[in-house]
């Protein structure tokens, strides 16, 4: 039987961790992240799960840990943020290149400089290109859901890449929710025993990991590894489907809210979308057809259903927590994806991007209905007159 | 050299799973230098074998001599030249600059190319 608890959005990752219980754990506690590190290293204290915990002196350290420990056969899992994320780069690419099924929490904090604690998506938009899967969520439900859900697509044997699992810093993290926990058997028999097909343990059949590949084999590598990506698309759907039906809940690659008969809609990741919600409900209420799309598979893009869900529309606007400088008017890095998605697939909608909450800056339902107000108009005009608006900055 | 794989058949994650397969990999391309081998001063030491990075003195186990270089691996790194203390004999006793392609020496490291 599943129960309702009160859950920090850090204490969701944990538990679903406990529920889990991996083989290694190597991390390096970071606001705001912390909290998931803490409560999980109470666990293993407490032998509530057999664990091996690794405090390393450093994330690139707890990075490095658990690409050995998965080279090894070991399910593995970590949590970071911001900078924490900054300085495992290195080994970030290289979790990837290797093919480990690492799950990692990333709490979505802003990464310095100016240095920053609180939430925006300038670290997760970093490793982007990192090879990992990518996956946001909008709550600590969801939080909790999908990490459960990494584990199974990190593992499948046609994708086997690892997972990061994104919530907003604080505005999540920290925020108690109502969070249904389902029951530990339930959870343990959905992830499984992770049976590697291969480890560095094996003193039968020695190999070697992380051996020099030239110009003669480094490209079949990457090659390889970006067909694993291709069938992390499939894989992402037939996990959730699982999911769906085991614990009636209804995960795709987006959320499409009050969008089929919208002529405007935003696209907003993680937290804020909750907050669109309400807005859009709100817009509804005085007959106005606005939407809202929440994308929850970022890494593989899923371009064409994107394109797909949104083709209808007469105006569309994104709502990006972080900045590509120099790219499109420093547009951000989710309106780009979009736009090249929309234009391969041959939708052409007026469409602009909206810069918000950077750094932690609160974003308000009034800025997020001044969005629609804009798109709106643009949908009688087809006119966009800026690209790129900074909500709520001070002029 | 050995036919290059494709994509779909090569082991995932750059993972090498025939053990000691690095024998195929003749590195003896990468040199500047060459280690060329005095037998007559050599007292058999073992020094040059424990310490090339490239395991690429050749020695006769048997009769516990070494006979001299895998010159398809070994990189001209000058390691053994620098541990053999027959050279460090030499050198000190020399009393002037010693060249590295010193006759005198046990181990002499040629240039590339040039006759020893
Ligand atoms: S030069 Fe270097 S690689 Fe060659 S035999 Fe001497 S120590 Fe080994
Ligand atoms: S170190 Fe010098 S003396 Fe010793 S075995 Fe090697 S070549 Fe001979």
């Amino acid at each position: 039987m599943s129960k309702y608890e009160a859950l920090t959005g850090d204490q969701a990752v944990a538990t679903a961790m406990r529920q889990i219980n991996p083989d290694v754990v190597a991390a390096y506690p970071i606001t705001p992240q912390t909290e998931t590190v803490e409560f999980f290293a109470e666990y293993v204290a407490n032998g509530e799960v057999t664990t091996d915990f690794i405090c390393v002196e450093s994330e690139h350290s707890a990075m490095s840990a658990c690409v050995g420990a998965s080279a090894a056969g070991a399910r593995v899992m970590t949590a970071t943020s911001s900078q924490g994320l900054a300085l495992m780069w290195e080994v970030v690419y290289i979790a990837a290149s290797y093919r480990c099924p690492i799950v990692m929490s990333l709490v979505n904090r802003a990464l310095s400089g100016p240095i920053n604690i609180h939430c925006d998506h300038s670290d997760v938009m970093g490793v982007r290109d990192s090879g990992w899967i990518i996956l946001f969520s909008e709550n600590n439900q969801e939080a909790y859901d999908n990490v459960i859900q990494a584990v199974r697509i990190a593992e499948h044997p046609d994708v086997l890449l690892p997972v990061m699992v994104c919530q907003d810093g604080f505005i999540t993290s920290h925020a108690m929710e109502r969070v249904e926990v389902y029951d530990d058997a339930d959870v343990k028999a959905f992830v499984g025993t992770y049976r590697p097909k291969q480890s560095l343990l094996d003193v039968d059949n020695p190999m070697t990991y992380g051996a020099l590949h030239f110009y003669d084999y480094y490209y079949e590598s990457k090659r390889q590894q970006a067909e694993a990506m291709e069938r992390a698309r499939r894989v992402v759907l037939e996990v959730a489907d699982e999911f769906n039906r085991k614990f009636q809940r209804n995960y795709g690659l987006f959320e499409a809210y009050r969008l089929d008969d919208a002529e405007v809609a935003v696209v907003v990741a993680n937290s804020t979308a909750g907050t669109a919600k309400v807005v859009v409900d709100n817009l509804r209420a005085q007959g106005l057809k606005v939407g809202l799309l929440k994308p929850r598979v970022f890494r593989p893009f899923p371009a064409k259903e994107l394109a797909g869900a949104l083709s209808h529309l007469k105006a569309l606007a994104v709502m990006d927590r972080s900045i590509a400088f120099g790219y499109l008017d420093n547009a951000g890095p989710l309106f780009v994806d979009l736009a090249a998605a929309l234009a391969l697939n041959g939708i052409h909608i007026p469409m602009a991007d909206y810069i918000f909450g950077l750094g932690g800056r609160d974003i308000k339902p009034s800025e997020i209905e001044s969005v629609y107000r804009d798109l709106l108009r643009v949908a009688e005009t087809g006119k966009v007159e800026r690209l790129v608006t900074y909500l709520s900055v001070r002029e | 050299m050995a036919q290059l794989k494709g994509w779909r058949e090569i082991p995932i994650g750059g993972v090498i799973v025939e053990a000691g397969n690095a024998v195929e990999y003749k590195t003896g391309g990468w040199r500047a230098f060459r280690p060329v081998f005095g037998q007559a001063q050599c007292i058999h030491c073992f020094q040059c074998w424990l310490f090339c990075p490239d395991s690429s003195i050749l020695v006769d186990a048997e009769n516990e001599k070494m006979v001299g270089f895998d010159l398809d691996h070994c990189k001209g790194c000058g390691i053994c030249a620098s541990v053999c203390p027959v050279n460090a004999k030499v050198i000190r006793q020399a009393g002037e600059k010693v060249n590295r392609d010193d006759p005198r020496l046990c181990i002499r490291m040629v240039e590339e190319g040039k006759a020893e």
